[in-house]
């Protein structure tokens, strides 16, 4: 093992947007590690804050973002030396970007520009970040087309984005994000807007790109189907918090948040024994203009109690390796 | 092509006929006997069956020929031809002008939205869009030429001024024909800017790593090109317009002064001929303006 096994450590990020003269606070408190080599899941509801966790990574939050953190360290090569990436200079970051951290977005039909061909799109990342020549960038770019598995991959060289799927897309975008070989790969929502069976095909593309160029993934997504599929492990975030964390396996087998609980007894799962129904979480999220004190989940828990609605509530490690955000678990049955 | 500019003949021979009463004696004024009005009938053919009128019109501006001037008893091709260099210099002028303010004041005000910068920006437009260009013309003609001397004040140099002289007469009315125009491409960059800057594929451009430069210039002006190039063209067409009032007040002796004094002088061929060469300028921007559509957007289209 390497001296340092996690690619990507954050603590204590904090997001506000000034929008005039009031601020929405959208992150709370956020902090993960991203293993090297492995997958991590950020779960959560839509408006939970997943988009905003990974642009502030990427360090690409509007202008009217506030963000503090305690840590946020990304090594980008092994044995390399640390960077702080609330610390580095722009232009340091945008070298950064795309080389070493790469992102992919939810919607394929509209993250391309539409009057730039593939090939163009694709070889600027090359032309930016390793300054190759026009014949060097095809080759590249034909070869990362034939990894995503494009068919006839040299003669899309010059299509034009509108000429492809939804599913066909997502590869060039998959593409586009691989072909530096970056270290760091954000996925956000990447199979949300695909269908079932196009879903699979680029899950499965993934997982095989994965270990083919040993990166980590940050994937994020709102689906526990999806979670089991392709996480080593999970960050479940409510409101701006992490609520829960730990490996892919415990967190199923062992819940340790009533949030966690409500999600995964809300997903139709294959084999749920018959007395088991699918039982959707009570009420919605909080607007984060009306966050409640205490903890925010305590509106909607069926656990709760006088003293979750006072004080906020810390990380806790009910067991090792195992970090849940609620004073209850006691009360909470372990399981799912 | 050919069709528009059939229906541009068709559409300035019913124009000039459409005048209330007898064309002929109309020219003349109330001064002239029947006999005079008589014969310019004869001599303009209005005496012909109309369908005869039309197609004989036709044939002839098809060959060049716009008939000839009543005032200046030349043939009117070769009045307007005389007058368009001024015209055509002033507008381009103009329009080169606006563009140099107006597209990279659009695009960094869009750039950075709400900001100081963005606010003066849209105030200025408003300002520049709203105050007549005859006004803006006195002014500049009363200080900048006449007060400081930076600009000649008026007129086109005489006739053997060299080009160069000649265009030192357009500059100060090229910019205040560019000042309106240059608020309308403004508000139409940062409008058409700002939309872009807003897509998917700009968040996408930015995760690659490159510069806001890059971004800016290479990802969202293209897609923002399109009602741009649109914008632009449009207003053109309203320099042609803008240029009679310009020409007036600098007194140019281009075709905006030449319509003005034909409509004064009843000069019914010049007024004609000079709606055909303008329609059939709108026509031409028009065209160019499709072709740099193609060169913005290079995707097949179906
Ligand atoms: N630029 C911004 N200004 C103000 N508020 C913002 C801004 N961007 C995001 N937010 C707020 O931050 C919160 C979290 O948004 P975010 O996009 O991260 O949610 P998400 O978890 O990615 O949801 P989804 O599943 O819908 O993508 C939302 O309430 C959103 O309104
Ligand atoms: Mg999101």
């Amino acid at each position: 093992m390497s001296k340092h096994c996690e690619i990507l450590e954050i603590e204590g990020l904090h997001v506000s947007f000034q929008d005039g003269h009031s601020s929405v606070t959208a992150l709370r408190d956020v902090g993960f590690t991203i293993q090297k080599g492995k997958t991590l899941a950020l779960v959560g509801e839509s408006g939970s804050g997943k988009s905003v966790t990974s642009l502030a990574i990427m360090g690409l939050l509007p202008n009217n973002a506030r963000i503090e953190s305690r840590r946020m360290r990304f090594y980008p090569v092994a044995d390399g030396d640390a960077l702080d990436l609330d610390r580095l200079k722009p232009k340091t970051m945008r070298e950064l970007r795309g080389r070493r951290i790469a992102m992919i977005f939810q919607e394929p039909m509209s993250s391309l520009n539409p009057l730039y061909s593939i090939g163009d799109q694709i070889g600027e990342m090359l032309l930016l970040h390793e300054g190759l020549d026009a014949s060097a960038r095809k080759n590249r770019v034909i070869e990362i087309l034939e990894l995503v598995e494009i068919p006839s991959a040299a003669q899309r060289y010059n299509a034009w984005p509108h000429e492809f799927s939804g599913g066909m897309r997502q590869r060039v975008m998959i593409a586009l994000a691989l072909v530096c070989k970056p270290s760091l790969l954000i996925a956000d929502e990447p199979t949300t807007a695909l269908d079932v069976t196009i879903q699979a095909q680029i899950l499965d593309l993934m997982r095989r790109l994965q270990s083919e160029l040993e990166m980590s993934i940050l994937f994020i997504t709102h689906d526990m189907g999806v979670v089991a599929e392709m996480a080593d492990d999970v960050a479940v975030m409510y409101a701006g918090q992490i609520v829960e964390r730990t490996d892919t396996r415990k967190l199923f087998s062992a819940p340790r948040h009533p949030y966690t609980q409500g999600l995964l007894a809300s997903i139709p799962r294959h084999g749920r024994a018959r007395n088991q129904r699918i039982v959707p979480i009570p009420g919605s999220v909080p607007s984060l203009r009306a966050m409640p004190p205490g903890c925010s989940f305590a509106p909607r828990c069926s656990f709760s109690e006088t003293q979750c609605r006072v004080e906020s509530i810390d990380l806790l490690e009910p067991a090792h390796g195992h970090l849940s955000r609620c004073i209850r678990m006691d009360k909470v049955p372990a399981n799912g | 092509m050919a069709a528009v500019v059939l229906i541009v003949l068709t559409v300035a021979f019913v124009i000039v006929r459409l005048a209330p009463g007898d064309p002929a004696s109309l020219m003349l004024g109330p001064d002239a006997t029947p006999e005079e009005a008589a014969e310019l009938r004869a001599r303009l053919g209005l005496d012909r069956p109309i369908a005869v009128q039309y197609f004989t019109f036709i044939a002839n501006a098809v060959r060049g020929d716009l008939g000839d001037s009543l005032y200046f008893n030349q043939p009117v091709t070769k009045v307007l031809a005389l007058r368009a260099e001024p015209t055509v210099f002033l507008a381009l002028l103009s329009l080169i002008f606006a563009l140099i303010v107006a597209v990279p004041i659009g695009i960094y005000a869009a750039y950075r939205r709400g900001s100081f910068f963005d606010q003066s920006a849209i105030s200025a437009a408003m300002l520049a869009a709203s105050v007549p260009s005859f006004w803006t013309g006195l002014i500049a003609q009363r200080w900048l030429a006449t007060e400081y001397g930076w600009f000649p004040a008026s007129g086109y140099g005489g006739p053997d001024a060299d080009f160069l002289s000649r265009m030192a007469y357009l500059i100060l009315p090229s910019f205040v024909l560019g000042i309106v125009n240059s608020a309308l491409i403004l508000r139409f960059t940062r409008a058409s800017m700002l939309d872009v800057l807003g897509e998917d594929y700009i968040r996408t451009a930015r995760s690659k790593g490159m510069g806001e430069a890059r971004v800016v210039l290479r990802h969202a002006l293209r897609n923002a090109g399109i009602p741009i190039i649109t914008v632009v063209g449009l207003t053109l067409a309203l320099l042609v317009s803008g240029a009679v009032v310009t020409e007036r007040v600098f007194n140019i002796p281009g075709m905006g002064n030449l319509v003005v004094n034909a409509v004064l002088r009843r000069d019914y061929p010049v007024i004609q001929g000079t709606l055909i060469v303008v329609a059939v300028l709108y026509v031409l921007i028009n065209l160019v303006s499709d072709l740099l559509y193609l060169l913005v957007d290079k995707r097949v289209r179906y």
